[in-house]
């Protein structure tokens, strides 16, 4: 049985899997079979896979598919190709390598919330990749597995590419559905969730790409196969990827729940000559760092949490004994100041503020009172607090530099 | 009457883009990429244009050119050099990238060269974070890149 679901037909040359290879290794079978069931029997098989949200937040997808009403009337369901957290390069390689599948994993999706219109949301940069879905998209049309009848079925579906002007904000979920709509792309409260009013007021269903890309295999092969792939009790592969100063920066397909260990001494060849393992964050920029001792915690979505961080995006920076980690949480800082949107006040002024305490704090210009002020600023900016996760992400690398790395900062107070 | 900035390909591929998302803001963003494409640019006129193409007043059109970084609301240079200074590519020397750009082209972050050559922006990242530090030219990812030696940044798309 495969191991590799999502990566397993990439191609050594680096180009996208072509349609015909994607059919003769299977695709758009599980789309044929989830047109074979009615929709709950799909949502019901997701739910069996344990199929948790591969973006970071990690809800489980079946059960936020659930929650869509089955009223009539127009639903959408949307592909949050919006990757933009830094650290993370895991779906860009998905849109690249195999666009098909991520085609035929939207189309499972919009079926099994009765959606006839989808859209892919990718982020403006992401020009190749935007290039290989619109092709993958015209082949799809062409061979009438879009359209008025899916895989010659009675279910109509258009699937859309939306290309983003860019920042960080539109891959949250309510703000994504604001820049679809083409208005100012803030968040909304919550409630009402986009489930029951999303996009143009009407039940949407937003799903991360990668998390989209698993679909069409739990379909073909069955959620006891997909059970079976995982070392934890959730469900499937996850793509993990390292960056920072190892041997073998990467990207790989590893079951869900390999450690920290495996894949950073292992996959990444361990760090390179000359630098010494200080610290990690396990998914992207908005992740608690983690410790050497943390490094056998399986990087799966309780572990880590248990761990006091997050798998996030399940992308690992590196932070070496080399580099200051002061000066990491200012690079991290200045870049969620710079795409805080600026609709709520916490984010807006307080981001910006905890930017200028570091920075002054880095030059000597430090007072005794910052490293409390930057607690208050956590506080500040604590779930709950503003709109959207934006800010309390931004403050998890600052909370656990603050309880690891607290003598790195208490040495530019004895500097001023 | 002043002539239409627009050409009637844009007014065309404009009404396309109503008819994917049947509401004229939704349509915004990609009437603001097909003006951007062909001028690089967006200028008051041509944004009135499009705004009223789209039914739409121009400030409402400003508002959202305005927080999207990939729409430019003033001129840019021929080649737009974006390095990527988040966090993986700042581990792997973006800060020295940077340096050696300012120092090479004479200009500052968000600023042009004189000639129009070249125009100069930090971008958050670009999505390849395991061959930083990385740049992108035109719509060119350039990964892996020497942070002390930027001419092959500089140089390309020259030959095409």
């Amino acid at each position: 049985m495969e191991t590799k679901p999502l990566t397993g037909r990439f191609r050594e040359d680096g180009r996208p899997v072509s349609l015909k290879e994607y059919h003769a290794a299977g695709g758009y079978d599980g789309l044929v079979m989830a047109l074979s069931m009615p929709r709950d029997n799909v949502q019901k098989r997701v739910q069996d896979a344990r199929l948790r949200g591969h973006g970071g937040a990690g809800f489980p997808t079946g059960l936020k598919w659930s929650f869509v009403p089955r009223t009539p009337g127009d639903k959408y369901f949307i592909v949050n190709a919006d990757e933009m957290e830094p650290g993370t390069f895991k779906d860009r390689e998905l849109m690249e390598r195999d666009p098909h599948q991520v085609i035929e994993g939207a189309a499972i999706g919009a079926y099994a919330i009765g959606a006839h219109t989808a859209f892919i949301f990718i982020r403006g940069e992401y020009h190749r990749a935007a290039r290989c879905l619109q092709q993958a998209l015209d082949e799809a049309y062409q061979q009438g597995i879009l359209g008025r009848k899916v895989m010659g079925r009675d279910y109509a579906l258009d699937i859309h590419l939306h290309v983003s002007g860019g920042r960080y904000i539109c891959g949250e979920e309510t703000a994504l559905l604001n820049a679809l709509e083409g208005k100012r792309p803030t968040p909304r409260a919550k409630p009402p969730f986009p489930q029951t009013a999303g996009l143009f007021g009407q039940p949407t269903v937003v799903n991360n790409l990668e998390t989209v890309c698993n679909l069409p295999h739990i379909m073909r092969l069955g959620p006891e196969w997909y059970l079976s792939l995982s070392r934890c009790e959730d469900g499937g592969t996850k793509l993990y990827g390292v960056s920072g100063p190892v041997n073998n920066p990467g990207l790989w397909e590893l079951q869900l729940g390999t450690t920290a260990r495996e894949i950073l001494e292992g996959q990444a060849g361990g760090m390179r000559s000359g630098h010494e393992l200080r610290a990690f964050q396990p998914g992207g920029a908005s992740t608690d760092f983690l410790l050497p001792e943390h490094l056998d915690v399986p990087l799966a979505f309780d572990s880590v949490m248990q761990a006091g961080s997050r798998l996030g995006t399940g992308c690992l920076i590196v932070l070496d004994q080399q580099t200051c980690p002061v000066k990491m949480v200012l690079n991290l800082e200045t870049f969620f100041a710079r795409e805080s949107c600026g609709w709520c006040t916490p984010c807006r002024d307080g981001l910006p503020y905890t930017e200028t305490v570091l920075k002054d704090l880095i030059e000597g210009k430090g007072q005794p009172e910052d490293l409390k002020l930057l607690e208050e600023m956590i506080e500040w900016m604590a779930p709950g607090n503003t709109f959207c996760a934006l800010a309390p992400g931004a403050m998890a690398p600052l909370q656990s530099a603050l309880k690891y790395f607290r003598e790195d900062f208490e040495r530019y107070l004895g500097k001023g | 009457m002043s002539t239409n900035p627009l050409t009637p390909d844009e007014i065309t591929a404009i009404r396309k883009a109503l008819d994917t998302y049947l509401r004229p803001e939704a349509a915004a963003v990609d009437a603001l990429y097909i003006v951007q494409q062909r001028h690089g640019w967006i200028d008051d006129a041509r944004l009135e244009a499009v705004a009223g193409v789209l039914d739409l007043s121009p400030a409402y059109l400003d508002s959202l050119a305005t927080f999207y970084p990939l729409l430019h609301r003033k001129p840019v240079g021929r080649k737009v050099i974006r390095y990527c200074d988040s966090v993986s590519c700042w581990l792997m020397g973006s800060d020295r990238l940077a340096a050696s750009l300012r120092e090479r082209l004479g200009i500052g972050e968000g600023e042009t060269t004189s000639d129009g050559a070249y125009t100069l922006l930090p971008h958050p990242c670009l999505g390849a974070c395991h061959q930083a530090p990385v740049a992108m030219v035109y719509e060119r990812l350039l990964t892996g890149l020497d942070p002390a030696d930027p001419q092959g940044l500089l140089e390309e798309g020259d030959g095409d």
